[in-house]
């Protein structure tokens, strides 16, 4: 349980390595990953097999796994087709696949440790890591127990313990890693009487691989089972019988693990950039929407307003240019009357003065008077 | 072999991690950007 | 504050309780059995089906069930359509029960549940899409939680935190669909790492987008489905708003849902068509296939259209429980039944009844919980004292 430090800072670790590491990365641009040069792995050549369960047994003692229910002797287990369990990492299988009368052809069936390990891509405390020398190791003391390893693996091998209700664990072959770091052979390679499985390094592996196949076209299919499956598996098979009749799935194709997921991980961050720029686009848009209306509303209210104010102010202004043409036609009016007086009083005066030269002087007087009534008007 | 990537997974590992940082950053950034953005509407 | 009676009225022995007791008790023993005997206790998973019930169920259906939350919350608010208010409360309440429970649920599936924090505090699985998915949903979580705090807040009488929570939800809104988006499709592309165990039919590269598009079906089909069943048993709890509202909640959600299905239906096509799986359709997993696509894609579809066309909110409501079975069945064809489709059929999974008990369990938890909260927190009444605030 407990947390070390360095399990603690590997979100910066993790960081730090992008970082350090951004130059080579770089450099391999074009993003091919050939796995570690010097890794490990073991060729089972399923031709030699002859199904004695030895590797069975020496794993069995070098993980400390509990005993066997019957013995490793025992091969009457072969008669049903097994798969690995918590307790045996490794277990072989017999097939009939050669046809009527022919031998038996026996497998072995353990973790081929893949070049891009689907567990490993798939598990989300990192619990496992492919390492340099090969083997897929796998840390129980970060592992949730979320199974999702046992999902992604191809080739069905992660087992659970399912009976333990504290400390369940996810089980499966180590590639006998701590073995190999003290220089020893993993336990099934070192007890196999027929040298049906060799360690090495795994491009040695391939060439004697190769060459074996090139040496015994007749007994071989010629393809080697792990070179290409999945990405790669450190642990490579040839085989005198198809592969598909021994139980081994040729459909896998080539695509490692990894790849398989980068297209929905990669839209993640991309989701994350621009929904709030969309979302927040669509919401200002949609409050924008409602303000117009919003001032559409207060504008039609202020055009009515504004309405009824200028029909007062027009009615105002009608009855003001009403007043001011009453007081125009009131003023044409005096002012006509008094024209025609001041005529009249002309023509009076007129003949007054045909009249009577002597009476001048009211004619003066007359004349004021008319001046008189058009300044009053 | 320090500082040499040689599976796509511990590729995807490093860039991945990276991501999710510049993840949480953008999540952050983006309320107080929008903020500043608008601080001056009315 | 003022009614604390439940709706029932005041004798604690209905049939309902008596029911919902019993399976509490039963869920109380398998709860000891899992935590004493580990998974195998309890549990017909194995080496070859390590995902049974509790994800297939509990987690995928629950999770996508749990989608009226964030698809309501963004019609109001984002969207602006505003006369969905009343059903936003009931969304958000039902989406973070379900996601409450979802993380409950998981704690049984896990085989270390006190270290479901340890892909965040321990060491990050980057490259996972479980990394992904719980990373969102425990966000998701909170986010959902501050969205909720109003109604509670208002039942405790805080007024000055409810005003702060409250001035929070656009950005709580834009977080929440933003989490969603990811973590539901997430959720689809788990499977994209296993193509060689997901049955063709189902499996393919966009199968996160299936599972967001299906999601907001389910949302919207939640929405419409719950608040005619709080309709039944909660009527006296509800404001005349909601009362107002509520048709027409389920006719807009209605149309809404038959379009997206209708979406959905043609990108489901496109998947046949860019893997060229149309040859899979004439086999035994073609018709189960048809049998999702038709019965439970296209139907509802159909339904929802006259539903939303002839104004029938009864033929609406009803089509929504044939909309989320429709969501269950994909689920569990993506994560029980097409899963490991290659295996003989006695490698194959099928649910121990403890687990069945466990899921029931965990939903009886959700109902009761949701009923104590409505019937003692303005989710489907506005409090008196915030009336005034829209
Ligand atoms: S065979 Fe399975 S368990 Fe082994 S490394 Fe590959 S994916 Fe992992
Ligand atoms: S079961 Fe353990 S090792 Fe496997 S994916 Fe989950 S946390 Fe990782
Ligand atoms: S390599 Fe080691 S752990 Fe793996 S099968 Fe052989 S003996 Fe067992």
């Amino acid at each position: 349980m407990a947390i070390t430090r360095r399990k603690f800072l590997s979100w910066m670790g993790a960081a730090g390595v992008g970082v350090t590491v951004g130059k080579s990365a770089q450099a391999a641009s074009n993003k091919h990953f050939t796995g570690y040069p010097d890794g490990m792995g073991v060729l089972h050549d399923i031709a030699r097999c002859v199904g004695c369960r030895s590797c069975e047994a020496a794993c069995n003692t070098v993980n400390q796994l509990p005993p066997p229910e019957t013995s490793f002797k025992d091969l009457a287990v072969l008669d049903r087709k097994r798969r690995t369990t918590p307790a045996e990492y490794t277990v072989v299988n017999r097939f009939d696949a050669a046809g009527e009368g022919s031998k038996p052809i026996y497998s072995k069936n353990q973790c081929n440790h893949c070049l891009e390990p689907a567990c490993a891509s798939a598990c989300f405390v990192k619990a496992f890591s492919k390492s340099e020398e090969g083997a897929v190791v796998y840390d129980a003391s970060v592992c949730v127990g979320c199974r999702y390893c046992m999902i992604a693996c191809p080739f069905e091998i992660p087992t659970y313990e399912y009976d333990k209700a504290l400390t369940p664990r996810v089980m499966k072959c180590t590639l006998c890693h701590p073995r190999v770091q003290e220089g020893k052979l993993p336990g099934c390679v070192e007890s196999c009487p027929t040298e049906a499985l060799t360690f090495g390094k795994r491009e040695d592996l391939l060439k004697i691989a190769r060459e074996r196949i090139r040496r015994n076209p007749d007994l071989y299919i010629d393809h080697i089972y792990g070179e290409h499956e999945m990405g790669g598996t450190s642990w490579l098979y040839i085989s005198n019988v198809p592969f598909r009749d021994i139980g081994m799935r040729e459909d896998l194709g080539v695509t490692p693990a990894p790849a398989l997921t980068s297209g929905a991980l990669g839209s993640v961050p991309i989701v994350v950039g621009l929904w709030p720029v969309l979302l927040t686009g669509i919401y200002a848009i949609s409050q924008r929407k409602d303000k117009v209306a919003e001032e559409e509303q207060a504008l039609a209210v202020e055009a009515a307003r504004t309405a009824t104010q200028d029909e007062a102010a027009a009615e105002l202004k009608k009855t003001l240019e009403m007043k001011e043409k009453e007081k125009e036609t009131a003023v044409n009016m005096a002012v006509k009357k008094a024209l025609e007086e001041a005529a009249k009083a002309q023509e009076e005066a007129a003949q007054a003065r045909e009249e009577a030269a002597p009476e001048a002087a009211p004619e003066v007087q007359d004349d004021k008077d008319a001046k008189q009534t058009e300044e009053d008007s | 072999m320090e500082g040499q990537i040689f599976t796509l997974q511990d590729f995807m590992y490093s860039t991945k991690s990276i991501t999710y940082l510049v993840i949480v950053a953008a999540l952050i950034l983006f309320p107080i950007f929008w903020r500043f953005l608008t601080s001056r509407d009315e | 504050m003022s009614d604390t009676r439940t709706p029932t009225g005041g004798t604690l022995l209905t049939p309902f309780n008596i029911v919902a007791g019993l399976i509490l008790l039963i869920g109380a023993v398998i709860t000891v059995l899992r935590f004493t005997g580990g998974l195998a206790a309890v549990s017909n998973l194995s080496d070859y089906n390590p995902w049974g019930l509790w994800i297939g169920f509990d987690l995928l259906v629950g999770v996508a069930l749990a989608a009226g939350g964030f698809v309501t919350s963004a019609a109001c608010y984002i969207f602006g359509l505003k006369r969905y208010h009343s059903a936003v409360r009931p969304a958000i309440l039902t989406a973070f029960l379900g996601y409450a429970l979802v993380v409950f649920a998981l704690h049984y599936d896990v085989g270390r549940p006190w270290r479901l924090p340890y892909p965040f505090i321990v060491q990050p699985g980057t490259t996972s899409l479980l990394f992904e998915v719980g990373a969102c949903v425990a966000l998701y979580l909170t986010v959902l939680f501050i969205e909720y705090t109003p109604a509670a807040l208002e039942w405790l009488g805080l007024k000055r935190a409810r005003s702060i929570v409250v001035k929070l939800t656009l950005l709580l809104t834009i977080f929440g669909v933003v989490l969603s988006t990811l973590h539901q499709s997430s959720l689809g592309a788990l499977f994209l790492i296993a193509p060689s165990k997901l049955h063709p039919l189902w499996y393919s590269a966009y199968l996160p987008v299936y599972f967001f598009i299906s999601a907001i079906i389910a949302g919207l089909s939640m929405v419409i489905f719950e608040s005619s069943m709080a309709h039944k048993y909660f009527h006296d709890k509800m404001d005349d708003t909601h009362l107002a509202e509520a048709d027409g909640v389920a006719l807009g959600f209605g149309k809404a849902a038959s379009f997206v299905l209708f979406g959905y239906f043609i990108i489901k096509v496109v998947g046949l068509a860019v893997d060229n799986n149309w040859h899979y359709l004439v086999s035994g997993w073609g018709a189960w296939y048809l049998v999702e696509i038709i019965g439970f894609v296209l139907l509802p579809c159909y339904l929802y259209a006259v539903g939303a066309r002839d104004k029938n909110v009864k033929l609406i409501r009803r089509t929504s429980g044939l909309a989320v079975l429709g969501i269950v069945l994909n689920r569990f064809n993506i994560s029980l039944i097409a899963f490991n489709y290659h295996l003989p059929s006695s490698e194959r999974y099928f649910p121990h009844w403890m687990e069945i008990g466990i899921s029931v369990f965990v939903v009886t938890v959700g109902v009761l919980v949701y009923r104590f909260i409505v019937t003692h927190m303005p989710i489907l009444y506005e409090h008196p004292d915030y009336k005034e605030e829209h």
